[in-house]
């Protein structure tokens, strides 16, 4: 090649390798120490849901304040994906937002690995319909499965004779959802025990933000929604009361989903490999997480979980904790 | 020919003829018309796109640019930055690059000059085209597989790079293709009759014509890589990660990643946030794109 | 070509080979998607039938392990093709015409800076192309001109334009390299004879191009069946069997990317669906490919 093509690969080398070089002095923490003293090391791997994801973000974020030697990561490959690498070793904890299933079980049994399951906090499903709507106040689960059953209600007169007779228009999470999958264990029950299918004639969308403008924007809507969603968008939703049994209907708010006494809020959870355990810095990272998540939960939309699941958490860390 | 000197020669220039039928010059001019408007739909949707990203994010932009481009992720929006993701998003594509070109343009040049022509060979083709079908997440799937598992990488930038490398093959190699075919045999032939041996041929002669072309499809491919979001999230790559990566096999996340999750929290502040990391994101793409056509212009060989 | 038949300088073997090695890998790949696949297909086929695979016209996979849902894949079908229609429609007429007009109508400087211009459209992330078509498309274009009732918050036109506009840089930037290294000198020779710029672009250039602009075509049409995040956000997520453009639908696609990161344990029929899908898909645009590479090869021009 000519000399002034050679000059132009050399100048391109050159600058390649600068970029490199800038690049890789990153403040990256090399951390020392085996644990003497408070400052820890090492990486702890967490993937799952990315419901659960902005809590371990938070308790992550705070907790490199304290221990800016350990390197967390947080991945949002769904619940399910989530466990298939929790159950292959490849992660340390897996972030849930339900319980770990049988196949699931199975699957680390199978590895051999060994876990130790931890309630972090609440994520209410707000029921809801635009704020143009007038007539509706409570709904009783009787009338949620009528309208989200498959062949359910059309108009909203066929659900009460005292609503108008006017369409339904439904924006609901879509099949893959886990939104979805609670909801209906709830209103219409266990498939495996008489309960009823879902409608698949709805407005389905896989992102709440979405389904937040479907319903704001008709009068006859209906919906439902993780609660953060309905909370930041207050003007132009309203929430339905809902009432497990009997007519009295229950408001979601931080207090009643805390207490129990709102019926659809499905628990999230955190699980724990217990091999990772035996690493200090996986050990104080869970006992963080368990002691501030209360504190910080309400940041990211959620709501905590009664107390004594914390506590309980705790007590049930301890041992891994005094043998690292 | 420049678009100059076909003018020079158009008979509009020249006398006015029998040729030239009011019928004809209707045809003519309405095609003008519709070209130009056909062209400009494109460009108006682009400037629509851009202008509804700029005023989503640019009051979260510039309220603090430095902390939002050099702060790690939060949970409180207005803390919220992209540091991990941008430096992530970056290197995935510096080795993007670096791997898909070099293999596409291998392929691309065996296929049309090397390569005889029988089934087997058409059946490579058609497989190549097939590839650009294949969706991201199924790529996902294969990155995940083969790079992350069988061969043991993990969610690294390594695994990422790979499987957006795989990804963008198809394009280079098709567009690469049609470029090296569209190289008149005559310049073959010449320097065939000169003594050179057919690599010699290629190097010097058939690839630096199809250069442009092939650095369109380059430009088309890696541009596409840049914004994916579902094979990096289904290898694993975090979201929330306090680091930069020092090696290869270290985590990282990127770019398309976090503004696919930040959209989906339920806080309005983090849409904005989301929209002011696609202006850095479209910013990298136009930086990475004026290199691309920079190299472009330089090689392009008028004939 | 018997002239180049010289024998190749020993270093000239090593390169040759590895080309060889490049084009290979392509094969390679496939068979890594097909081998990533396929365990997971065969074992979802152990549990749902095939027939009502192919032939059902109800995808409702249902709750929990899905063992009692219903796996009828044409409804998917029709959603792809739908949005694969639609983005055809959409981008290859712009496409072509931008491509035209760089190409023959267009000085140096306009293309050099429409050229560039046009390509960051590809680049767009396919997420923020969504949202574009969810927020934008959808209320300020197609409810205004075609009315609020009729068109759904989600729907297939405005997947079709989302991705119509993804596509678009690919027909228009491969077809228009392809249409300028046509040699002048049929221009010229058409120019000669009295032709006008039309004439010579619509019945020289693009058929002496159509090689590469039906490759670009081919290409495109396979980005739009692959696309993923833009048609799930703009499009929706209800599987139906509709010709209904105004409504909301579910692409083959769409519900692989849903499966893949939703809630559903793996190992379970209904995330094993995804696999099934992803051969499906995979089938499909395979079949597809042969047909019209072969079809093109009938009508490929050589100018020599």
């Amino acid at each position: 090649m000519t000399r002034r093509t050679r000059r132009g690969w050399l100048l391109g080398l050159t600058l390649a390798i600068a970029l490199v070089a800038t690049a890789c002095g990153g403040d990256d923490d090399a951390g020392g120490g085996t644990g003497a003293g408070t400052a820890l090391s090492g990486r702890i791997v967490i993937d799952g849901s990315s419901t659960v994801a902005p809590i371990t973000e938070a308790i992550a974020e705070e907790f490199r304040k304290e221990q800016a030697g350990v390197n967390v990561t947080v991945g949002t490959s769904g619940t399910g994906g989530g466990f298939t690498k929790f159950c292959n070793g490849e992660t340390d904890i897996s972030d849930a937002s339900r319980a770990i299933e049988n196949d699931e079980k199975q699957a680390c049994a199978a590895k051999g690995i060994k876990y130790q399951e931890f309630r972090v906090g609440l994520d209410g499903l707000a029921v809801v319909t635009s704020s143009k709507n007038q007539f509706l106040d409570t709904l009783t689960f009787k009338q949620l499965a009528a309208i989200f059953k498959d062949g359910g209600a059309t108009t909203w007169n066929q659900v009460d004779p005292s609503f108008p007779n006017e369409k339904i228009a439904i924006f609901a999470p879509d099949t893959e959802s886990g939104t979805y999958d609670f909801f209906n264990e709830k209103v219409l029950g266990d498939p495996d025990d008489g309960g009823l299918k879902p409608r698949s004639d709805y407005t389905a969308s896989s992102d709440d933000n979405t389904l937040v403008q479907g319903i704001e924007g008709q009068a006859n809507s209906w919906g439902y929604f993780g609660f953060a969603y309905y909370q930041n968008n207050q003007e132009g939703l309203k929430d339905i009361k809902v009432a497990e049994k009997g007519t009295q209907g229950i408001q979601p708010t931080t207090e009643t989903i805390t207490s129990g006494d709102y019926p659809l809020s499905r628990p999230l959870f955190i699980y724990v490999k217990e091999d990772s355990l035996k690493q200090p810095e996986v050990g104080q990272f869970v006992k963080f997480y368990l002691e501030q998540t209360p504190q910080l939960i309400a940041d990211v939309g959620y709501v905590a979980a009664p107390q004594d699941d914390y506590t309980q958490g705790l007590a049930k860390l301890q041992p891994f904790l005094a043998s690292s | 020919m420049t678009a100059a000197s076909a003018d020079a020669l158009a008979p509009s220039r020249l006398r006015r003829g029998a040729t030239r039928t009011g019928a004809k010059i209707l045809l003519d001019t309405a095609f003008s018309v519709l070209l130009f408007v056909g062209t400009i739909v494109g460009v108006i949707a682009l400037a629509t796109l851009i202008w509804t990203i700029l005023d989503n994010g640019w009051e979260r932009l510039v309220a603090d640019p430095l902390g939002f481009l050099t702060s790690y992720v939060s949970r409180l929006p207005a803390r919220a930055g992209i540091k991990a993701a941008l430096v992530g998003s970056a290197w995935l594509m510096a080795l993007t690059a670096l791997f898909s070109f070099p293999i596409g343009v291998g392929a691309a040049i065996y296929l049309e000059e090397f390569a005889p022509r029988n089934r087997v060979t058409n059946f490579v083709e058609a497989n190549i085209a097939n590839l650009a079908g294949v969706p991201s997440v199924v790529y996902g799937l294969l990155g995940l597989g083969i790079f992350a598992r069988f061969l043991r990488m993990g969610p690294s930038l390594l695994a990422g790079a790979l499987t957006l490398a795989v990804m963008s093959l198809p394009v280079i190699i098709v567009a690469a293709r049609e470029s090296v075919r569209a190289v008149p045999d005559g310049i073959r032939l010449g320097a065939y009759a000169l003594g050179a041996t057919r690599w010699q041929t290629v190097r010097r002669q058939v690839l630096p014509a199809a250069m442009p072309g092939t650095l369109t499809g380059t430009i088309l491919a890696l541009s596409r890589a840049i914004g994916e979001t579902a094979p990096l999230l289904v290898i694993g790559l975090p979201i929330v990660i306090f680091t930069l990566p020092n090696d290869l096999r270290d985590p990282v996340s990127a770019l398309p990643l976090l503004i696919f999750d930040w959209t989906s929290r339920p806080q309005p502040a983090f849409a904005a946030a989301a929209a002011a990391a696609s202006i850095i994101l479209l910013a990298l793409l136009l930086a990475m794109n004026a290199v691309a056509i920079f190299l472009r212009n330089r090689f392009t060989i008028r004939w | 070509m018997s002239i180049a038949r010289r024998k190749a300088r020993t270093g000239e073997r090593v390169i040759i080979n590895a080309l060889f090695v490049c084009a290979v890998l392509s094969v390679a790949v496939t068979v890594g998607i097909v081998a990533v696949l396929l365990a997971d297909t065969v074992q979802f086929f152990r549990h749902s039938g095939l027939v009502e695979f192919l032939t059902g016209t109800v995808w409702a996979p249902g709750q929990g392990a899905g063992e009692d849902g219903r796996y009828g894949v044409l409804p998917l079908l029709n959603g792809t093709l739908m949005i694969g229609v639609g983005s055809i429609v959409v981008g290859l007429p712009l496409g072509l015409l931008t491509a035209i007009y760089l190409s023959e109508y267009a000085n140096p400087r306009v293309r050099g800076v429409l050229k560039p211009t046009l390509e960051v459209l590809a680049g767009i992330p396919t997420v923020i192309v969504g949202y574009f078509a969810l927020q934008f498309i959808t209320p300020s274009l197609l409810r205004p001109i075609f009315g609020d009732e009729r068109v759904f918050i989600f729907n297939a036109a405005a997947g079709s334009i989302a991705v119509g506009l993804m596509i678009l840089p690919i027909i228009a930037s491969i077809s228009e390299d392809a249409m300028r290294a046509v040699p002048s000198s049929l221009r010229e020779a058409a120019f000669a004879l009295g032709a006008s710029r039309r004439q010579v672009s619509l019945r020289v250039v693009v058929p002496a191009a159509l090689s590469g602009i039906s490759a670009s075509v081919i290409l495109a049409f396979s980005r739009a069946v692959g696309e993923t995040m833009a048609v799930t956000i703009a499009a929706g997520n209800s599987p139906k069997m509709t010709w209904n453009y105004f409504e909301s639908i579910q692409t083959l696609t769409a519900s692989i990317a849903q499966t893949v990161q939703g809630e559903v344990a793996a190992g379970t029929v209904r995330y094993d669906a995804l696999f099934a899908l992803g051969m499906t898909l995979f089938l499909m645009t395979l079949t597809m490919n042969l047909v019209s590479a072969a079809i093109v090869r009938r009508f490929r021009q050589v100018y020599s």
